[in-house]
């Protein structure tokens, strides 16, 4: 390994250039691209606007995933009760193992977690020989699961910090609901009795700051924006700035989706977490994942720590026939945890995760 | 990450060498292998299963007819399977005879269905229509809002009588859309509506009477090209309960390999319009199945490769390179800083040279490259003076010495550098000159490049092979390859040959020719 590689690369750089350039001489202008608007000028650390609006009491956090438990349920049986069922038949043949290996891989777990858990449930259920009691195979079956997702971790939030505003920043690909995980977040802290700052620095996607705002709003937090299309750094600098000025308990980052695979895009993000940094330390990193996500969640969670050293996961759209199973490779391979689940459409369908209870409910008869 | 099928399976086949005839066995194992494969790009278990019996089945025939080269036979098998499921009939927005044409969006949250609209809403004005979007999301606080971006940046007209946030009926707002569409005389109605979840009945029931308000021409089931096992029966609860004329895929510009779209295909049988690739507006083309399926298999792909070149080098670049090389003008060192920065912008070195048909084989070299390099290539260059630059004969033993301590690194380096650019100088003259690239020095037979190199050799029909220029270094040579690879597809057709542009039936055969052309050189 030398060198020559990067000579490789240039050079098909040089190919690459060419050969766009030749297209570019060849194809006629069709037509004209419509050049976007530019956007009004709108800077405004929000105050407060309240006046009009009536502000809501959110739930508590505490016993919030007992409650959405059903839903949890209605996401999760087939999972859970799919494999009791499978497993707590008479002979377990190698057709059986197909069918367990079919569900572990539908919940998007992936090729190699599937043969691990298989692996360990054909061991465990061996030692119990012939005499399988359902209880045994429910906790056979009920360690494996917790094996998966760890227990052990340590999925504490942190939204507080000693002299200054914890720090929450949000960050993830287009369309998982950052925006909505950093309301919903927004209002589960104030449920908590902390007074809130959200930055809106995704100044990108159209109309996002608004979609913040009207979060904020119905919360009473104060909402930190920018002009559409500036810079996202300064928003989230302003956004802290503003919470330690107003001595706010915690100050939560809501930042634009951008796609793993856009460099630029990532380094704009190192930068916007590098310019709060020299302000206050930034606590959490949160990345949302979409339950649907497959078997690039693992990709994009890998370039995102990278990048900005991701702290937790946020789950979210567990709601729907989506197991999430790709965060279990995630949480295995870069030691990052779970640490909320977005079960819902409801303001405050967003729960801290709790390993146990989640397993419990899974399993449960 | 895992290896690519082709290399998988050359794995498992390389034990049956001596064997002359594969066993059921073998065919098995390479199932498996195959299955792994599109599991591991998300293409959903049913698909998979029923898919691995097609395969296996025409595995075994071609064991029987004994093949030379099962492994690439089976790949290609595989690869022409992909082709015929993702294919299909592709087709245009299907038009009403009696404006306006009615297009309902329907889909996941977050699957991209407002930023689509706009997508569409633009691709439409482009051919002379004018479309109407309406905001039928009265669900995300502040769909609406951002709809009405949308349509200021695309230059269209918007129907939005509610402020949305939870506000308004989105079956009466259809209904008006089509009265006002109507009396405005928009021919094309894009109805945006709310991201739902396909178990969530009242929301269901809610789109399929916005459905029966909006008498649609077009409902496009629009999905997100990351979405895992779900897609589904994501799908096929959309299809059953609302329906679906066409699919949309979003997010492609991402590098989720995609196998959402083999699954969607596959269980509803409807055809694939369009994919959505980029944050700008008119980030969006028509659908290539046969890239898809190079992308399912995590087969090198030059087409994409190409295009993210494209995305990367900016206009006035491509520009002034294009009248460089029609001229036959000389390539200077700082042409060659600008591409290294372009490089940089498109991603890391190790994985656009993976993108390479062919060089699977080196993939754990290429996954050792350092981007830093780069770097210090740029430092030697930026360590000239602009005389330099330009003229690089001028560098004596003395000013590559003070190059060489102004770069922090040493002479040998500054050579290697020097030697490389006139080589890649020879190289862009010859491109200039002939359109393609017939009389390139240094066709050598590259290790590791399989059949592909000695195809590829075969295409490019050179008159006169001079031997003088072969490089002794086998990246460079590698890379030579690899332009005549890229080089091919310029001497093979007119026009928007590559399907990038303007989308439209014209471009359809070109791009479902010139895959053609890069499975050979994969097999």
């Amino acid at each position: 390994m030398d060198s020559s590689f990067v000579y490789a690369g240039i050079a098909v750089a040089v190919i690459l250039v060419v050969v766009v350039a030749a297209l570019a001489l060849r194809r006629r202008k069709v037509h004209g691209r419509v050049e976007p608007l530019a956007a009004t000028p709108l800077v405004e650390a929000a105050a407060e606007s309240t006046a009009l609006l009536e502000i809501e009491v959110p739930d508590p956090a505490a016993g919030r995933l007992h409650r959405l438990r059903a839903r949890l349920a209605r996401s999760n049986t087939a999972i859970g009760q799919g494999l009791f069922a499978l497993l707590s038949r008479d002979s377990i043949d190698a057709a059986t193992w197909d069918e367990v290996e079919e569900t572990l891989l539908l919940a998007d777990l992936g090729v190699g977690p599937t043969n691990e858990i298989i692996e360990q449930l054909r061991t465990a259920l061996k030692v119990e020989g012939g005499a399988r009691s359902a209880d045994d195979v429910r906790e056979a079956l009920r360690s494996a699961l917790l094996g998966l997702v760890d227990p052990s971790m340590e999925r504490e939030l942190v939204t507080q910090a000693a002299g200054r505003p914890a720090v929450v920043m949000i960050v993830g690909v287009n369309g998982t609901g950052k925006t909505t995980t950093t309301g919903k977040l927004a209002r589960l802290l104030v449920a908590e009795g902390r007074s809130v700052v959200l930055g809106a620095a995704d100044t990108f996607r159209a109309a996002a700051a608004e979609q913040l705002q009207t979060w904020g709003d119905r919360v009473g937090a104060t909402v930190v924006r920018g002009p559409e299309g500036g810079d996202p750094a300064a928003v989230a600098f302003d956004a802290v700035a503003t919470g330690v000025k107003v001595e706010a308990d915690t100050v939560v980052i809501d930042t634009a989706g951008r796609l793993h695979t856009k460099t630029g895009l990532m380094d704009e993000l190192d930068k916007v977490k590098r310019v709060i940094e020299k302000q206050s330390p930034v606590d959490e990193v949160l990345l949302v994942l979409d339950a649907t996500t497959g078997q690039n969640g693992l990709v994009q969670a890998r370039v995102f720590a990278e990048s900005v050293n991701v702290t937790g996961i946020v789950l979210t759209k567990l709601d729907g026939t989506a197991r999430g199973g790709i965060v279990i490779a995630v949480q295995r391979e870069l030691g990052v945890p779970v640490k909320l689940v977005g079960l819902g459409e409801g303001p405050d369908d967003l729960a801290p995760f709790d390993p146990i209870a989640f397993i419990d409910a899974l399993v449960a008869n | 990450m895992f290896a690519n099928l082709s290399d998988r399976l050359a794995g498992t086949f390389k034990g049956l060498r001596g064997k002359g005839r594969l066993s059921e066995a073998d065919i098995d194992a390479t199932v498996l292998d195959i299955r792994t494969a599109l599991l591991e790009a998300d293409v959903a278990v049913p698909v998979v299963r029923a898919f691995t019996a097609i395969v296996k089945e025409r595995a075994l025939a071609a064991a029987a007819s004994g093949a030379l080269n099962p492994a690439q036979q089976i790949v290609k098998i595989v690869h022409e399977e992909l082709v015929t499921i993702l294919g299909g009939e592709a087709r245009p927005i299907r038009l009403a005879k009696q404006p306006p044409t009615v297009i309902v969006l329907a889909g996941l949250q977050g699957a991209g269905k407002t930023t689509l609209a706009g997508k569409l809403a633009l691709q439409l004005k482009g051919q002379g229509h004018t479309p109407l979007l309406v905001a039928a999301d009265l669900q995300r606080p502040n769909a609406v809002d951002q709809l009405r971006v949308m349509a200021e940046r695309a230059g269209v007209a918007i129907f939005a009588p509610e402020p949305g946030n939870g506000v308004g009926d989105p079956v009466r707002v259809t209904k008006d859309a089509r009265a006002f569409a109507v009396q405005k005389q928009h021919d094309v109605v894009i109805v945006d509506t709310a991201g739902r979840l396909a178990i969530d009945a009242e929301l269901m029931q809610q789109l399929r009477e916005v459905k029966a308000a909006a008498e649609p021409d077009e409902t496009l089931f629009v999905v997100d090209a990351m979405i895992g096992q779900d897609a589904v029966r994501t799908a096929e609860e959309f299809m059953q309960s609302v329906g679906f004329d066409g699919i949309v895929l979003t997010k492609l510009d991402g590098d989720a390999r995609g196998g959402a779209a083999l699954s969607v295909k596959g269980i509803t049988g409807k055809p694939i319009l369009f994919a959505s690739v980029g944050e700008k507006l008119s980030d969006f083309e028509v659908f290539h199945p046969d890239r898809m399926a190079s992308r399912i298999l995590d087969m090198g792909d030059m087409l994409t490769l190409i295009e993210q070149a494209e995305r990367a080098f900016d206009a006035e670049q491509t520009e002034r390179m294009a009248k460089k090389v029609a001229q036959g003008e000389d390539f200077t060192l700082d042409d060659f800083l600008e591409q290294m920065q372009a490089v940089k912008k498109m991603g890391s070195l190790g994985k656009i040279l993976g993108m390479l048909p062919g060089m699977g084989d080196m993939k754990a070299q290429l996954d050792q490259v350092d981007d830093k390099d780069l770097d210090r290539v740029a430092a030697i260059i930026q360590s000239m003076t602009p005389g330099e630059r330009g003229d690089p004969k001028i560098l004596n033993g003395s000013r590559r010495l003070r190059i060489a301590k102004g770069a922090g690194t040493t002479v040998t380096e500054v050579n290697g550098l020097v030697d490389r650019f006139a080589q890649a100088q020879k190289m862009m003259k010859q491109m200039g000159r002939g359109g393609g690239m017939p009389g390139m020095p240094g066709m050598g037979g590259m290790p590791g490049m399989g059949g592909g190199a000695k195809k590829s050799k075969g295409k490019s029909q050179g008159p006169s092979k001079s031997k003088k220029g072969r490089s002794g270094n086998p990246a460079k040579r590698a890379d030579q390859e690899a332009g005549l690879s890229v080089a091919a597809p310029i001497t093979s057709g007119p026009g928007s040959m590559l399907g990038i542009g303007s989308p439209g039936p014209a471009d359809n055969p070109a791009v479902l020719e010139l895959p053609d052309e890069l499975k050979r050189l994969l097999g």
